[in-house]
C-alpha cells in the first residue's frame, strides 16, 4: 500500500503539479485523439512542455526589465506603474498559478463544448492564446478571493465560468460581427469583445452618415508597427526614456543612480541614459522569447482541441481571435489602433491628475499589443456601424477601457497586484474584477455569487441569441439602407 | 514541402491558417509540413520553407523574398487555399 501511495504522491507532486509537464501531457492526450502517429505524439508533447518552459525563460528577462522601470516611475511620480501585456503578466503568474490554470484549460473546453453541443449558444472559442490568459486570470483572482487550500474549488468554478463566458461573449458580438463580414459564417472570439460591442454601438449612434475608412487612403509608412516586437521595443523606449529623463530633472542625482544597479559601467548620467536604453531593448527580448513559447504551446494545442471541437459539435461557428477582422477594414484597424492609443493617453493623464491622487490608482502606461489589436477590432467594428466617426469614436473609447479596466482589475490580483505588468483586454478586466470582488466572499459564498453571476450571463446571453442573433438582428440597418441608396444613386448618375 | 503560415503575431491567426492549409493539402494529396510565423521573424523563417501564405497586407511587408508567396484572403476559406496551393505547387 506504502509503495502505491508514494506512486501516487510521486505523480501528482512531481509531474501533475509541474504546469510545464501538464501542459505537454495533456497536447499528447489531445494529438493522440486526432490519431497522430507516436512520433509526433511524442514530439509534440515534448515541444509543448519546452515552450511552457521557454515562457518561464522570457519572464525572467522581462521582469528584470520592469523592474527598474516601475522603480524609476515611482520615484518620478510616487505611483505605481504598469504596462499591461497579457504574455508577460502570465509568464510572471505560471510558478504559482500555471498548474491551476493548466486544469482549467482542460476542464473548461470540455464544459465550453457541452454549452455549445446542448445550448444555443454554439460557439466554439478557438482564440488558444486568450484562453490562457483567461485561465491564468481566473486561477489568480479566485486563488487570492477564496484564500489558500481552496485550489479543487478554484478549478471547479473557475472552469464553469470560463466555459460560459467562452460562448457569451462570441454571442453578443454576433450581430456587429455579421455586420462586419457581411454573412454569418465567422464568430469573434477575443476578450475584449465589450470593446468591440461598445464600438459597434457608438457606430450605429454617431456615423449615420459618416463615410466608411476604407474610401480613404492611408499613410503606408505606418505599416511598420505591424511588427509587433518593433512596435513593442520602440514604445517601451519611448516610455523609458521619458521616464529617464523626467527622473533627471526630478530627482537627485545619488538617489538616482541607483535605479539602474549592475547594468551602468559609471556614475554619470551618460551611463544612466544608455543603461534605460538597454534594458529597454531588455523587454522587447523577453517579450519575443514570451511568444516564442506561446507560439510552441499553441502549435500543439490548437489543432488537438479544434479536432475534438469538430467531432463534438458539428457546424457551430468558430470563434476566432480579432485579426481575422481586419481585412474588412485595413484602415479602420490602423485608425482604430491610433485612436485608441491616444483614447489611452487621454485615460493615462486623467489618472495621473486626478484618480491616482484620490483613490491611489495605479499608473496604466499603454501597452502596444492590446490597443494594435484591440484598438484596430473596435476600429473595423465602429467603421461597419458608423464609418469613420464610428471608427475614431469606438478606437478611442476602447483606448479608455483598456486603460482604467486594466487599473480596477489590480486590486483583485493579490500579490500580483505589485507586478508592473497586468492583463490588457476589457473581458479580462471588467470579468475578473467582478469575479474578484464576489470571490472576496470565502470560499462558500464567492463561489456561490461568482457561479450565480456566470448563471446571469449565460442566461442574458442565451436570451440574445434565440431573440436577436438567430432572428437576423443587425445593427446599423439604416447606415446600410443610406449606403445602397448612394450607391443605387451613383450607378443610375 | 515547407509552408510557412505568416499574421501579425505569429499565434493566432496563422495558426487557423496553418490547420486549414494541412486540410488543403491533405485533399491535394500534399506531403506538406506546415509551421507558424510572426512577420518580425518570417524573413528568417523563410529561408527554410518552399511556400509562404499571409494576407494580402502581410505580403507587402514581404516583399524581396526567394520564397514564393501565396495570398489567401480569407483565412477560413478551405477551398480558396487549395486553389492557390495548387497555382503554387505547379
Amino acid at each position: 500500500m506504502n509503495a502505491l501511495v508514494a506512486v501516487l504522491d510521486f505523480i501528482s507532486q512531481e509531474i501533475l503539479n509541474v504546469p510545464a509537464y501538464l501542459i505537454g501531457i495533456v497536447a499528447a492526450v489531445g494529438l493522440i485523439a486526432l490519431r497522430k502517429s507516436a512520433g509526433q505524439v511524442i514530439g509534440g508533447g515534448l515541444k509543448a512542455a519546452m515552450g511552457y518552459l521557454i515562457l518561464g525563460a522570457g519572464a525572467t528577462v522581462v521582469t528584470a526589465s520592469l523592474a527598474p522601470f516601475g522603480d524609476l516611475i515611482f520615484r518620478v511620480t510616487g505611483a505605481h506603474g504598469v504596462v499591461p501585456t497579457n504574455e508577460v503578466i502570465t509568464a510572471q503568474a505560471a510558478s504559482e498559478y500555471g498548474t491551476t490554470s493548466a486544469y482549467l484549460i482542460v476542464l473548461s473546453f470540455l464544459i465550453m463544448l457541452l454549452l455549445a453541443r446542448f445550448t444555443p449558444l454554439k460557439y466554439v472559442f478557438l482564440t488558444g492564446h486568450h484562453m490562457v490568459f483567461m485561465a491564468t486570470l481566473l486561477a489568480v483572482v479566485l486563488s487570492v478571493g477564496f484564500g489558500p487550500g481552496h485550489s479543487a474549488l478554484v478549478v471547479a468554478v473557475g472552469s464553469v465560468l470560463m466555459g460560459i463566458i467562452m460562448v457569451v461573449m462570441p454571442a453578443f458580438a454576433q450581430p456587429y460581427m455579421n455586420r462586419v463580414t457581411g454573412d454569418d459564417k465567422l464568430a469573434v472570439g477575443h476578450f475584449n469583445t465589450v470593446g468591440y460591442v461598445l464600438a459597434g454601438a457608438l457606430g450605429s449612434a454617431v456615423g449615420k452618415r459618416s463615410r466608411s475608412t476604407e474610401d480613404m487612403k492611408f499613410p503606408q509608412g505606418l505599416r511598420f508597427l505591424r511588427d509587433s516586437m518593433v512596435s513593442t521595443t520602440l514604445l517601451m523606449l519611448v516610455l523609458y526614456l521619458v521616464f529617464a529623463v523626467w527622473g533627471m530633472i526630478a530627482v537627485p542625482k545619488e538617489e538616482l543612480m541607483g535605479v539602474f544597479e549592475g547594468a551602468q559601467t559609471s556614475d554619470t548620467y551618460g551611463s544612466y541614459i544608455m543603461a534605460a536604453f538597454a534594458q529597454a531593448l531588455q523587454f522587447g527580448i523577453g517579450v519575443s522569447i514570451i511568444l516564442y513559447g506561446v507560439r510552441i504551446i499553441l502549435g500543439e494545442l490548437v489543432p488537438a482541441f479544434q479536432g475534438i471541437a469538430n467531432r463534438v459539435v458539428p457546424g457551430a461557428k468558430p470563434a476566432l481571435d480579432i485579426p481575422i477582422v481586419f481585412p474588412f477594414g485595413p484602415n479602420a484597424s490602423l485608425i482604430g489602433f491610433i485612436a485608441s492609443f491616444v483614447g489611452g493617453l487621454a485615460a493615462l493623464a486623467l489618472i495621473a491628475v486626478w484618480f491616482g491622487p484620490a483613490w491611489g490608482m495605479a499608473l496604466i502606461l499603454p501597452g502596444m499589443v492590446p490597443h494594435f489589436f484591440d484598438g484596430g477590432g473596435a476600429g473595423v467594428f465602429g467603421n461597419a456601424t458608423g464609418g469613420r466617426r464610428g471608427a475614431i469614436l469606438g478606437g478611442f473609447v476602447n483606448g479608455m477601457l483598456i486603460t482604467f479596466l486594466p487599473a480596477a482589475l489590480l486590486t483583485v490580483m493579490g500579490s500580483l497586484g505589485l507586478a508592473n505588468s497586468t492583463f490588457g483586454d476589457a473581458d479580462f478586466g471588467w470579468f475578473g474584477s467582478i469575479v474578484g470582488l464576489l470571490s472576496r466572499l470565502g470560499a462558500a459564498g464567492g463561489s456561490l455569487t461568482a457561479l450565480g453571476f456566470g448563471a446571469i450571463l449565460f442566461a442574458a446571453a442565451w436570451w440574445y441569441q434565440v431573440r436577436l442573433v438567430n432572428n437576423g438582428w443587425l445593427p446599423a440597418s439604416e447606415r446600410a439602407a443610406l449606403q445602397e441608396a448612394n450607391k443605387a444613386a451613383a450607378t443610375a448618375s | 514541402m515547407n509552408i510557412t503560415c505568416v499574421c501579425g503575431m505569429g499565434i493566432g491567426t496563422s495558426m487557423l491558417l496553418k490547420m486549414n492549409v494541412e486540410q488543403a493539402a491533405s485533399s491535394l494529396g500534399l506531403d506538406a509540413e506546415v509551421s507558424t510565423a510572426d512577420i518580425g521573424t518570417a524573413k528568417g523563417a523563410a529561408q527554410s520553407a518552399d511556400l509562404i501564405i499571409t494576407s494580402a497586407e502581410l505580403a507587402e511587408e514581404l516583399t524581396g523574398l526567394s520564397t514564393p508567396i501565396a495570398v489567401v484572403h480569407n483565412f477560413t476559406d478551405v477551398s480558396e487555399i487549395e486553389a492557390a496551393l495548387k497555382e503554387k505547387t505547379q
